[in-house]
């Protein structure tokens, strides 16, 4: 087991299997074809993104740098914890950008779900996680992954 | 909560003015604090402009939001412009597309409706380019702004002075709700310094879509201070040159994730403040032709073959100014004559905003566009093209946002001519 302690963004706990995306992830992009066609596994429609490409993002622990793409991208995080579609956790290498932080802090405000995210996680964090690792997420910004 | 509010900010958040506006304010201090604001500033622009603009049928949970705002008495305390419509008849689409359309936006009318009532400053204020004279929503230099859609921002921060960071889609509502917003990144005055110096060595003009996706994919979300382009754009910030900075900014949006560029000798702040503008230990960036042409030759093509014949060529987005708009009749004119053809061999759509569309229905040069074959909208381009059915369509743009998040393949302006002309073959 690795640990990682990155910062608190949205407080929570949660454990998920890893989706890691070491580009950045285009939350419009990602979500677009899910959103309009009723998917509820959320499975990614971002083809210039082969990592996580047709893989379901619901539920799982979303690992990532940074968001990147549309101004609409942290309405359209919304949108997907409003209808249940979201990610169980998302968790950045780097300090969260603009879009990701309105979509985590939106998500939290303005909905019942739980999408804790933690940010500032290191380079090292995307290099050590791979897709399916289980990853236990606490309260306090500690990221385990195994 | 550790940011440092006035009496009237904490009176919002302790839920004086209504609990839906505490639970604005909320968020917004949430957000702020995550980037380290120590306090919220007022927002001095006289209007704001939103990004979310369409009617879509799964964004449900928007419109709901959009409602709560509402009955809560949270709307916006300035007037706004909006996105462009995600509809036009008059683009061509086959009966199904109709069907699609019909169901993917069944929510239009009402969501208009929600704009109407939160604040919107015209019947027809949608477009992404807002800062259009036309159009009328000129921030001034030094302005904070709280307005999304990327390339209205990286345009408002770059070329007008405005200062504004990279909102999301509600947030920017929120802002204009309340009247501030918190006070970090591109507007402080540390956060508008560069840290990337992008020395341009092109032996010609570059074409202004290509060197903003190469400065967006190298520098992503930081900022660039350009240097070497006053040979192809002067020192003066004409029409041509403002309509050049949109697109090259437009691109630097959408293929990386910039807020603001500064072009030396020519960009309000660069003109006033020159190097001392640059951060030190900034990276370096050097864009001579090669460079531009690998970046080009890096797009993907997502047509699934790859040799289709276009069905459809999009130029606008962001939308066309009304000097490109006459640019594009008198090229493009000049080409179908040197071709031997009155009309466009590929059915084209040029967009604009409704306010630029209008005073140029009234000119010549939209009577010829017609009569060469070439459709005149306000449609957002990008929302036409985000289903399966348009985005399995091959259709062709000099737009790199478009080709950034739709199937669309990107050509150079003179290519794009080129081929409505019929000259150049895929």
């Amino acid at each position: 087991m690795t640990i990682f302690k990155g910062r608190v963004v949205v407080a929570g706990t949660t454990s998920a299997e890893a989706l890691v995306s070491t580009a950045g992830f285009n939350t419009l992009a990602s979500y677009q074809k899910s959103l309009m066609f009723g998917d509820k596994k959320a499975k990614c429609s971002d083809q210039n993104n082969p990592e996580i490409f047709e893989k379901a993002m619901a539920g799982k622990a979303l690992c990532l740098p940074q968001t990147i793409g549309s101004t609409t991208g942290g309405m359209v995080l919304y949108c997907a914890a409003a209808l249940e579609r979201q990610p169980a956790c998302l968790l950045f290498s780097k300090p969260i950008d603009s879009l990701a932080a309105a979509g985590a802090i939106l998500a939290s405000i303005w909905t019942d779900e739980n999408m804790p995210t933690i940010d500032s996680l290191g380079d090292e964090f995307l290099e050590a996680v791979k897709t399916g690792d289980t990853i236990t997420v606490e309260e306090d910004g500690t990221v385990k992954v195994e | 909560m550790s940011m440092k509010l006035t009496g009237a900010e904490q009176a919002i958040l302790d839920g004086d003015l209504g609990e839906v506006k505490a639970k604005v304010m909320k968020t917004l201090v949430l957000y702020g604090e995550t980037f380290g604001a120590e306090k919220m500033v007022p927002i001095t622009s006289q209007y704001g402009h939103l990004v979310t603009s369409f009617g879509l049928s799964v964004m449900k949970p928007v419109y709901e939001l959009m409602d709560q705002l509402i009955e809560g008495g949270a709307l916006s305390g300035q007037l706004f412009s909006v996105d462009p419509w995600p509809l036009d008849k008059n683009v061509p689409s086959n009966f199904i597309q109709n069907i699609l359309f019909k169901v993917m936006y069944s929510n239009q009318t009402d969501y208009d409706k929600q704009l109407k009532k939160l604040g919107i400053m015209k019947d027809n204020a949608y477009t992404c380019t807002c800062y259009m004279e036309e159009v009328g929503n000129i921030p001034e230099m030094g302005d904070i702004l709280s307005w999304a859609e990327s390339s209205a921002v990286v345009y408002a921060n770059s070329v007008l002075g405005a200062r504004c960071n990279r909102n999301s889609g509600i947030l920017e509502l929120f802002g204009s709700i309340v009247g501030r917003v918190p006070y970090f990144g591109l507007l402080t005055d540390e956060g508008r310094k560069a840290t990337w110096k992008v020395l341009v060595k092109t032996t010609k003009k570059p074409e202004a879509q290509v060197l903003g996706s190469a400065i967006g994919m190298k520098v992503m979300e930081e900022v660039p201070y350009i240097q070497g382009m006053n040979q192809w754009l002067g020192d003066e910030l004409t029409q041509e040159v403002k309509d050049y900075l949109k697109d090259m900014g437009a691109a630097t949006a959408s293929n990386g994730a910039v807020g603001l560029y500064h072009v030396e000798g020519l960009t309000p702040e660069a003109a006033q403040m020159g190097e001392s503008l640059i951060a030190e230990n900034a990276q370096v960036y050097v864009i001579d032709d090669a460079e531009l042409e690998r970046v080009k030759k890096s797009y993907p093509v997502m047509w699934k073959n790859k040799k289709a014949s276009p069905k459809l060529c999009f130029v606008g987005c962001p939308h066309l100014s009304y000097a490109q708009l006459d640019d594009w009749a008198l090229k493009l004119e000049e080409s179908l004559e040197k071709a031997g053809r009155t009309t466009v061999d590929i059915p084209t759509v040029f967009t604009t905003s409704p306010a630029v569309l209008e005073k140029f229905e009234q000119s010549e040069n939209a009577t010829k566009l017609k009569d060469m074959g070439v459709v005149l909208s306000s449609i957002c381009p990008l929302m036409y093209m985000n289903n399966p059915l348009c985005g399995k369509m091959p259709v062709i743009t000099s737009s790199n946002k478009l080709r950034t998040y739709t199937t669309a393949k990107y050509y150079t302006n003179d290519e794009i001519l080129s081929l409505l002309s019929g000259k150049e073959r895929l």
